[in-house]
């Protein structure tokens, strides 16, 4: 009661009997959780929501680099940028679509194969053996390393004479035929799914290791007294209890790799951009600043944002429907 | 129980393979940092003929490193200490209060996190320039630009953890010390906050971690002087030679800070994730 002492003493509070300041201020802190709300309004506005606003009316407009000083005064357009984007008889549309079907057959590929490897590894660690902690130190290093420092190291190693892959196949392993190139060609898209995945799966192998975290141990030790095999426990026990972080963990994987502009951008730079390797953030970007379109690009980024969207509530709903019926 | 013999060589298997997998492109930084320029520009080998360390002074002077380094360092911790202190009392309100728009702020936030960062990089660059104009304050090739476009990078993951971290202490707590008479922010600072450390350095880890490999953003809204490590080291690519020696020594030593503090805090990191995935 040391609080109310002083509040006695002072002139406003003589009248006040000796609980009514904690009473008043349960009355009168309504406001209080709008308060600690504001800065990360005032930013998510500024950074987030305001610019993507701004980003739907861009789409509507001409904005070429001719209005780029005085962009309020651009032409508007309708949905004319989104007609030549969607055209896959003109040339825009027909690589946006290229684009788009890269981008889709990469994502499947990164997010499974990277899914596979982390619940493998997150497995695999599980019971105790000696060396369990290091394994699991190495396993994070991908993730923790800033992702262009270890893209830039796969460019290296993907280069087509001085490169270790290279080396590896035809001098080691001694694959027959001549050293191709990785970062032009046709083989541009398998270097961005193994360099994808290697950055990618050791992220689901820490939510799924967290996850496992919580599966109790008796579990386990009670379906082996049931006799069941390891690949049996892994079915019914492990999946079903990872199921809460496997919907969100899919759900993350598939939204990065889907936007994934940083493995492109560091592979193949801003001069050379095979056309197996063009992932759609990386078209959208090109498209946006090498020609200072800016209405094509924010067309682009809006049908993105919808397919993803799309996607996404497609996702939750059968998800949840899934877990109503179980 | 004990270990069937398939489950010991799937063990074994995957840990071998996910090893040299992961091995790989660090076996490659480590060897190739320290050999000369005339080795990495030859035929690849496993080990060095001739270890130098010259790749290791040499980075500082072929591009403007440091001030790099440095640009990234204030950068990051700036956007980190900020997005620490917003996402606190965010997941505060959130945790504590049951107030009406509370689905909504909660909702629009995750949401934002499933936006393609090329739909608002665009606009934001257009409004950063006419902000610019407007008042005065820079936006555009500056650091403050930059610091608060991270600094929202990570606030959702942020707030939905710490929110998880405050709901896992009993409200008994902080209610104590509310009639106590240190008042709501009291609570926090007192009881929430403590309680709370391992979600705190897991969020802060996290956050630093997003800032520190941002590319997309840093590429447009820096130039120069204000350009940030990934930018920078993608500059030595860009002279007549490529000197693949240097650029891995440059990626080891921008690397090895940030993967130390991870590995040394990543207890933290996944039981901060596990009760966030509790909730």
């Amino acid at each position: 009661m040391s609080a109310t002492a002083p509040a006695r003493i002072s002139p406003g509070h003589v009248t006040d009997p000796p609980d009514a300041a904690p009473r008043r201020r349960l009355r009168s802190r309504w406001w209080l959780p709008y308060v600690l709300l504001v800065p990360a309004v005032v930013f998510e506005l500024l950074v987030h929501l305001i610019p993507m606003v701004t980003g739907i009316w861009i789409s509507l407009v001409k904005l070429t680099q001719q209005y780029l000083r005085n962009w309020s005064e651009a032409p508007f357009l309708g949905l004319g940028n989104y007609r030549v984007s969607l055209d896959v008889h003109g040339a825009v549309g027909r690589a946006l679509l290229q684009s788009f079907l890269i981008t889709c057959a990469f994502t499947v590929l990164v997010v499974g194969i990277a899914w596979i490897a982390g619940m493998a590894a997150a497995v695999a660690l599980q019971r105790k053996f000696p060396g369990r902690g290091l394994f699991r130190t190495l396993f994070l290093v991908p993730y923790a390393i800033p992702i262009y420092a270890g893209i830039i190291a796969w460019k290296f190693m993907l280069q087509k004479d001085t490169g270790a892959l290279n080396h590896l196949l035809f001098d080691n392993l001694g694959l027959p035929g001549e050293k191709p190139f990785w970062l032009i060609g046709g083989n541009a898209f398998w270097s961005l799914v193994i360099v994808a995945i290697w950055r990618l799966w050791p992220f689901a192998f820490l939510m799924l290791m967290a996850g496992m975290q919580s599966v109790p141990e008796d579990l386990y030790e009670a379906s082996a007294v049931d006799g069941a095999k390891p690949f049996r426990q892994w079915r019914s026990i492990t999946v079903p209890m990872l199921r809460p972080v496997n919907v969100v963990l899919v759900l993350v994987m598939f939204l990065w790799t889907f936007n994934d502009f940083n493995t492109p951008f560091v592979l193949f730079g801003k001069t050379a951009q095979p056309p197996a390797g063009d992932l759609i953030s990386f078209h959208i970007y090109n498209a946006s600043f090498l020609t200072f379109n800016f209405g094509y690009g924010s067309a682009m980024s809006v049908l993105l944002l919808l397919f993803l969207l799309v996607v996404t509530v497609a996702y939750l709903l059968f998800v949840n429907r899934r877990s109503q019926r179980a | 129980m004990r270990e069937t013999t398939g489950a010991r060589v799937f063990r074994i298997v995957t840990v071998v393979v996910l090893s040299l997998f992961t091995l790989f492109p660090i076996w490659v930084m480590i060897t190739s940092s320290v050999k000369p320029l005339g080795e990495v520009l030859d035929s690849f080998t496993w080990w060095p003929q001739h270890i130098t360390f010259q790749p290791y002074i040499d980075i500082w002077r072929t591009v403007p490193l440091a001030q790099y380094f440095a640009n990234s360092l204030i950068v990051c911790t700036a956007a980190t200490a900020v997005s620490l202190v917003i996402a606190v009392f965010a997941a505060y309100a959130v945790s504590r209060w049951r107030f009406r728009g509370r689905g909504v702020f909660t909702t629009t936030v995750l949401s934002t996190q499933m936006f393609p960062g090329i739909l608002f990089l665009l606009p934001l660059f257009l409004i950063f320039i006419n902000v610019t104009q407007a008042t005065g304050i820079p936006l555009i090739g500056t650091r403050l630009g930059l610091v608060i476009t991270y600094l929202t990078f990570s606030l959702p993951f942020s707030i939905w953890m710490l929110a998880g971290y405050f709901d896992a202490i009993p409200r008994d707590l902080d209610e104590a010390a509310k009639v106590d008479g240190t008042g709501s922010m009291g609570a926090l600072w007192h009881v929430l906050l403590p309680a709370a450390r391992p979600g705190l350095v897991a969020v802060g880890i996290y956050s630093f971690m997003t800032s520190w490999g941002e590319l997309l953003f840093a590429s447009v809204l820096t130039n120069g002087p204000t350009q940030t490590l990934a930018i920078g080291l993608q500059q030595y690519s860009t002279q007549v030679n490529v000197y693949w020696n240097q650029i891995m020594a440059a990626s080891l030593v921008v690397s090895v800070p940030i993967v130390v503090a991870f590995l040394l805090l990543q207890r933290s990191f996944v039981a901060g994730l596990t009760a966030g995935a509790v909730k």
